[in-house]
């Protein structure tokens, strides 16, 4: 099993959390993983993806070669798009559908939906507002990651584990909170 | 044991203590920070009581881990690229003096300028230095060839480098750790004169250092991150330097590579293995991810020996970082690429956060200087340089750290005025001090804004060393205390900082103006150390 992911989004929106539980469940397995984080400069408020890599067998590269991504995951509908050379053919594009406005030129939301649903195999969802209802905009990411859970190669059960182990420090309800979010993504993801 | 998730920079700390460190010095810098950074969150370096307070610059930071070295103790010291730069002089002369305790220079460079102003290759200072240099393929190797590197260092009695760049300081994976060695125990060299670079005794020490070379070339020659992996098509040759290597191996997941491959991470060039793929293949493919150093030396300056591809044909780009796909460009294989970024797309450069004081202060800046027209602003390097973007378009120059001040002095004494300057606080107290000195010296006409958010914002945060002591700097550097002028940048106090620094500005000589504001990001954080 092999799997390359792009993850994407704005700086300070924490797509590194969702990378830390894939990668917490990865490890579990006993996979290899490699994963290529953005910091510095565009930390403030820049665009910022992270580069995933996990198998069963020794990775060579950091970097997931254009074309070759099995999955884009986003937690920002335009910022998915800077990604797509990285996309395969077969692949699946995830993204939240609420904007992150910080540039003035930022086009029209609808259009940007648009282009996202040209893409053959999506999965879009409002990620913040589900989270918001939930209790916390802040699970948002697990929102996400839950909408990719189906095409990870990863039993969702383990993925419930790996959130139990990396936020079982800040206490029950903040996992409770998260397993919540991650199922409402994942039943939004079937349909 | 379970294998530990790193990035690049945490595996090279968790070396560093476990090959036994008493001190890490360091100034942050992207993609250095993260080094020093581990090191002061952990467990095992407070038990051993493992020096890791942030130095006031590159210079500072290399000097003291000499001075450990000089105790027989392992020191490591961390920078980026430029800040190698700023502590070239005992860079070069530690090289002479040679070292006792192991000492290892940690430089990350930053191909592509992700975080950067230049994208210099620090594998060519090393080279200069006369220093041997290590350059991991992945982060288990970059924690090994730690040990090794200490190792090389006390054996052959100098300071020894390694170089890694951005991708693999902030890239992750498994780690398998080592069983942890003992700090080493206060000891003397036994020719402690040859620290002192007297002229006399300084040619005897260059002497020694080139005397050294063929060591570490024959070690280089032995080292077991240097591979020949023979391949029967010898119609070409492939050198792949560090990270390289993976971008090559990378193509060849599927079948294996027919060509001849020599994997180089440890300089000087292993000459035998050189002379090997050089002669048994028609031409040879060199990888290298940061300026085509040893292209440059393999093709000679007349080009006319051996063929060479690599960055300087034109076979891979002449600049920036490089990934699997140029390097599958280069060897003639095909695009991978999916769709293109469709038009609507547009970039989304850094910006300064909301609710920043540096907003604040730009804002009455700008008012003040509208009057006095463009290019009249010279700025330095922080979350403050973003004031150069839309919409305050604010500042003129960036040069390095400290060229505010100094720059912008040059200016005045060619008669350009007024001349403000707009430095950080963490970046005034790197290299602004001294040139504020040779303002007061002169009583320049300048007006330098130190703008205080009270951290070293732009790497993440880190304890400013100006902290609580800024006043008494610049007056015990001779600014006049009426020309020292604190303000709160609010929105609510626009007007009186307006006031101060056109107040200033009318003043013909060297005034301070010091708008104080925590940042935002740190609010709630610990200012110093105790
Ligand atoms: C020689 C050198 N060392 C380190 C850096 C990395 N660096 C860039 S800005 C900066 C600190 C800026 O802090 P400060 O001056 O307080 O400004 P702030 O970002 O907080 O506004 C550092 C460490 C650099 N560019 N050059």
């Amino acid at each position: 099993m092999k799997k390359d992911i792009i993850l994407a989004g704005v700086g300070g929106q924490g797509i590194l959390s969702i990378a830390t539980i894939i990668g917490a469940a990865a490890v579990e397995l006993g996979m290899h993983l490699k994963q290529a984080e953005v910091h510095g400069m565009s930390q403030r408020g820049g665009d910022v993806q992270s580069h995933l890599r996990i198998s069963d067998h020794p990775i060579a590269s950091d970097l997931i070669p254009q074309g070759k991504a099995d999955l884009i995951i986003s937690v920002e509908p335009m910022e998915a798009l800077r990604y797509l050379p990285w996309l395969s053919k077969e692949g699946w594009l995830i993204t939240s559908s609420e904007p992150f406005i910080n540039v003035p030129n930022y086009p029209e939301t609808e259009n940007v939906l648009a282009e996202v649903k040209k893409v053959k195999q999506h999965v879009v969802l409002d990620a913040e507002k589900i989270a918001k209802d939930l209790g916390n905009v802040r699970a948002a990411n697990m929102v996400i990651l839950g909408a990719a859970s189906p095409y990870l190669g990863i039993a969702f059960d383990k993925l419930e584990a790996a959130i139990r182990e990396v936020f079982g420090r800040k206490g029950e309800e903040v996992v409770n909170l998260n397993l919540e979010a991650l199922r409402a993504g994942a039943k939004i993801a079937k349909g | 044991m379970k294998k530990a998730l790193l990035l690049g920079d945490e595996a090279i700390a968790q070396a560093a203590l476990d090959a036994g460190i008493s001190g890490v010095y360091a100034y942050p810098g992207t993609p250095s920070t993260e080094i020093t950074a581990y090191i002061q969150n952990s467990e095992q370096a407070k038990e051993g009581k493992v020096h890791s307070i942030w130095s006031v610059n590159e210079k500072t930071s290399m000097e003291t881990a000499i001075g450990m070295s000089y105790a027989g103790k392992r020191a490591l010291c961390c920078m980026k690229h430029v800040g190698l730069n700023v502590a070239m002089d005992p860079f070069v002369n530690s090289a002479i003096t040679g070292a006792n305790g192991g000492l290892v220079y940690l430089v990350a460079d930053d191909p592509s300028m992700h975080s950067s102003q230049d994208e210099q290759d620090s594998r060519a200072l090393a080279k200069f230095a006369f220093i041997p240099c290590f350059e991991p393929s992945s982060q288990q190797e970059a924690y090994d060839m730690i040990f090794e590197a200490f190792d090389l260092s006390e054996k052959m009695q100098i300071p020894v480098m390694m170089r890694i760049t951005t991708r693999l300081a902030h890239s992750r994976a498994g780690v398998a750790r080592r069983e942890p060695r003992k700090q080493n125990e206060i000891k003397l060299h036994p020719n402690p004169k040859q620290f002192i670079l007297l002229p006399a005794i300084a040619r005897k020490q260059y002497n020694e250092l080139l005397d050294k070379q063929p060591a570490l070339e024959a070690a280089s020659e032995n080292s077991k991150y240097n591979q020949y992996i023979d391949g029967s098509d010898k119609s070409l040759g492939i050198i792949a330097c560090g990270l390289a290597y993976n971008y090559l191996m990378e193509n060849y997941q599927d079948e294996a590579c027919k060509h001849p491959i020599l994997k180089v991470s440890q300089y000087p060039l292993p000459r035998k293995a050189i002379e090997k793929i050089t002669k048994e293949c028609k031409e040879v493919l060199i990888i290298e991810d940061g300026y085509p150093v040893y292209e440059e030396l393999l093709r000679g300056y007349l080009n006319q020996g051996l063929k060479v591809k690599g960055r300087l044909d034109g076979t891979l780009p002449r600049v920036g970082e490089l990934n699997p796909n140029l390097v599958a460009k280069a060897l003639g294989m095909p695009a991978t690429k999916g769709e293109d970024v469709p038009a609507l797309v547009v970039p989304r450069p850094p910006s300064l956060c909301k609710g920043c004081s540096h907003i604040d202060m730009y804002k009455a800046l700008n008012e003040v200087m509208e009057k006095h027209g463009k290019g009249k602003v010279y700025a330095d390097i922080g979350c403050y340089t973003l004031g150069a973007l839309p919409p305050y378009n604010a500042i003129y120059t960036t040069l390095d750290m400290g060229a505010a001040v100094t720059m912008a002095k040059g200016a005045a004494d060619a008669g350009l005025l007024p001349a403000v300057c707009v430095i950080g606080d963490s970046t005034f107290t790197h290299s602004g001090m001294t040139g504020l000195l040779d303002c007061v010296i002169e009583k320049t006409p300048i007006t330098i804004i130190i703008a205080d958010n009270s951290t070293t914002g732009m790497t993440g945060g880190q304890i400013s060393h100006a902290y609580g002591r800024l006043e008494q700097i610049c007056e015990g550097l001779g600014v006049e205390k009426e020309h020292i002028r604190v303000c709160t940048p609010l929105p609510k106090n626009h007007e009186e900082l307006v006031k101060i620094i056109e107040e200033e500005i009318a003043y013909p000589g060297v005034s301070v103006v010091i708008p104080r504001r925590e940042c935002i990001q740190t609010v709630g954080r610990p200012k110093t150390y105790n």
